[in-house]
């Protein structure tokens, strides 16, 4: 029977701060987010499931595990908030210690089995209010703790200070020159028609991709600025990790920077989690019905390039090539359509996935999954060998993420199982198929 | 006895299951205002759409993956919900009590729906102790609910066929209908209460928000 194996991951941000807990604490802080915080959903959801498993069949985890039982979303569910609830928060550490492990490296928070229950129970968010009691205990995997007073400090993911972001644009503003005469990234441009966002990772890790936006936003002709200041990181670890104060905090000023700038609309980059939190989890915790400024995903953005001509495609990308579908710009905002439309404009030999659209599988990156550091590699390496099997069966050479967390774990699944794929974000396919024209080329 | 549970229990377990749902709804839409994000989001259209493609046997893709399940519970809950309304003796005891009546299903037809009520309660109770994945999330309030679904159908059919005593059987069999009645607020039998509105949700926040479909 599905009991877990033994597990041995060390991870200071769980295994440290238990150790801390009293019962009393444990018991006035599961009460506090019991009764304070929720109410309806988190009642009716309880009362409403029967039990039934039927949501198993969504879960890569489950899958992956050759259908363990414990890995089944009501599983986890069951391992802790039922627990919780029927123990009337009367739970002590080393129970803490397993929900934190269950919650944050365990369940992608991808929403897929809410699709495959029967009464539409959403147990991403029984598991999020799991990780918000968690969040309060301070029992958080360390990495993702750290992303997260990154946020909180700096307003940005990964402690970019703000020299460093403006001489990383300035540098790839030079290295865009090289390419487009005349390609630039302006900085603080108020009235622009667009503010382009990214994450943190992006100055950090993956600089050329804001080269690449300069080349794109020359050769499409768009009116377009970046804020020097805080605001520019669309990322949001918080609203994984639990910490909705913080998370609060990342969107208003996000929107804030918009606002400053008097811009129409916030484009952002190729990031699933980002959109999630700027376009849902944000405003709500806000009070925001919907985004006070239009804000569209890249994959949006591309498709209206595209379809409206303003970019054209010179010759096609040859290879054959595939897509991982974001669960939370395609579960999360039917993107999926965009998306194959963007990838049949610009590539000769698509290769669609199956399962696709709303029912793809999660990359098991998301959801503050892969955030939570190297010490949880392997869980999503063995939690996600059915998108090992999904995308081996395209036979494509490439697979094309349009989200962050989805390129870093689709490269981990692509490396630990061996496929011999390519991983790359849609604007580089586009950057080598877009036809630049004479004048404006270097 | 007999007259007690013919009688006075069969007005408070329908009192307890009218008044009680009323309440477990009411509650909750009282609830549901604190929980700030419910009522905003509420859409009609993609209720109905959600709820439409939940109600049609093989409408969302996780019943076409599981074909098996899907028969057994939809030939279950037709057959639970049905059968006691559209059941001849059933309106005949309405009928001399309130002098009103309907359509009752013809004799062997309800024996057959009855049947599959008992037969899916015995298959329900099969897969949860067989599969793993069921087992591992199985309380004993689970087959406390199974039963308590599983014995009204079980009392009903014994008595019709005249299979044991029949006081006896038709005694137990009221009792056991008015347990379920009662059971059905304040059990996870509410499910049957809440349905759709956990769908209506789910489904505004797919389709009003995400711009997606939920099955």
């Amino acid at each position: 029977m599905g009991e877990p194996a033994e597990k041995l991951v060390i991870d200071p941000g769980i295994d440290e701060t238990i150790k801390k807990l009293s019962p009393d604490k444990i018991e006035a802080t599961i009460r506090k987010v019991l009764d304070k915080e929720t109410a309806a959903r988190l009642k009716v959801y309880l009362d409403t499931c029967v039990h039934c498993g039927l949501c198993a069949e969504a879960c890569h985890y489950y899958l992956s595990h050759n259908r363990d039982p414990y890995y089944s979303p009501v599983g986890k569910v069951k391992q802790t908030l039922w627990e919780i609830v029927r123990r009337k928060g009367k739970v002590d550490a080393s129970f803490i210690k397993n929900c934190s492990r269950i919650a944050y490296t365990e369940c992608n928070v991808c929403r897929r089995c809410s699709m495959y229950c029967p009464f539409g129970i959403d147990m991403a968010y029984l598991l999020l209010v799991v990780r918000r009691i968690c969040n309060f205990l301070g029992v958080v995997p360390q990495y993702l703790q750290d992303t997260v007073n990154s946020h909180a400090v700096t307003l940005n993911q990964m402690w970019v200070k703000q020299d460093e972001w403006i001489d990383t644009l300035q540098w790839q503003e030079e290295d865009a020159q090289d390419e487009v005469k005349d390609a630039r990234i302006p900085i603080d441009k108020e009235g622009a028609e667009i503010m382009y966002s990214v994450i943190g990772p992006e100055p950090k890790f993956l600089a050329q991709l804001l080269g690449n936006i300069a080349i794109i936003m020359k050769v499409a002709n768009i009116d377009w600025t970046m804020p020097s200041f805080d605001g520019w990181d669309n990322s949001n670890m918080a609203m994984y990790s639990g910490d909705f104060e913080v998370m609060a905090r990342v969107e208003r000023k996000h929107y804030e920077a918009a606002f400053k700038l008097k811009v129409k609309k916030i484009v952002m980059g190729e990031c699933g989690h980002a959109f999630r939190g700027a376009v849902y989890d944000g405003p709500k915790w806000l009070g925001w019905k919907h985004p006070p400024i239009p804000l569209i995903h890249a994959i949006e953005f591309y498709y209206d390039l595209l379809s409206s001509g303003k970019i054209k495609v010179a010759k096609k990308f040859p290879d054959p090539i595939t897509v991982q579908d974001p669960c939370n710009v395609v579960r999360g905002r039917g993107l999926g359509e965009k998306l194959r439309y963007i990838m049949r404009a610009t590539c000769e030999d698509f290769r669609d996935v199956s399962p696709r659209f709303e029912h793809n599988y999660c990359c098991c990156a998301g959801g503050g999954v892969i955030n939570c550091g190297p010490p949880w590699k392997k869980t999503r390496m063995e939690g996600n060998r059915v998108k090992a099997e999904q995308l081996k069966a395209t036979g494509a050479k490439v697979v094309v993420t349009p989200c962050h967390n989805c390129h870093s774990g689709i490269e981990d699944i692509v490396n630990y199982y061996k496929l011999g794929m390519h991983v790359k974000f849609f604007s580089e396919i586009l950057i080598e198929v877009m036809d630049i024209p004479e004048a404006l080329r270097a | 006895m007999y007259e007690f549970v013919r009688g006075p229990l069969v007005w408070i377990s329908f009192i307890v299951f009218f008044l009680g749902s009323l309440y477990r709804i009411v509650a909750m839409l009282w609830m549901a205002k604190k929980d700030k994000v419910v009522y905003p989001y509420l859409s009609l259209k993609y209720s109905l759409r959600s709820l439409l493609h939940w109600v049609i046997p093989f409408g969302s893709r996780n019943m076409r993956k599981q074909p098996e399940m899907t028969i057994l519970t939809f030939a279950f809950h037709i057959c639970l919900i049905f059968t006691p309304i559209f059941l001849m003796p059933h309106i005949i005891l309405i009928q001399q009590a309130w002098k009103i009546s309907w359509w009752a299903l013809p004799k062997i037809v309800a024996d057959i729906m009855t049947l599959i009520v008992i037969i899916a309660c015995i298959m329900f109770f099969i897969r949860r102790i067989t599969n793993p994945t069921v087992k591992f999330v199985t309380f004993g309030s689970d087959y406390a609910l199974l039963l308590i679904a599983f014995l009204p159908f079980f009392t009903g059919f014994l008595a019709y066929h005249h299979l044991l005593p029949y006081k006896i059987l038709s005694l137990l069999h009221m009792v056991c209908g008015e347990v379920m009645l009662m059971a059905i607020p304040f059990t996870r039998l509410s499910h049957m209460l809440f349905f759709p509105f956990t769908r209506a949700y789910m489904g505004s926040e797919f389709g009003a928000v995400r711009n997606a479909r939920d099955w």
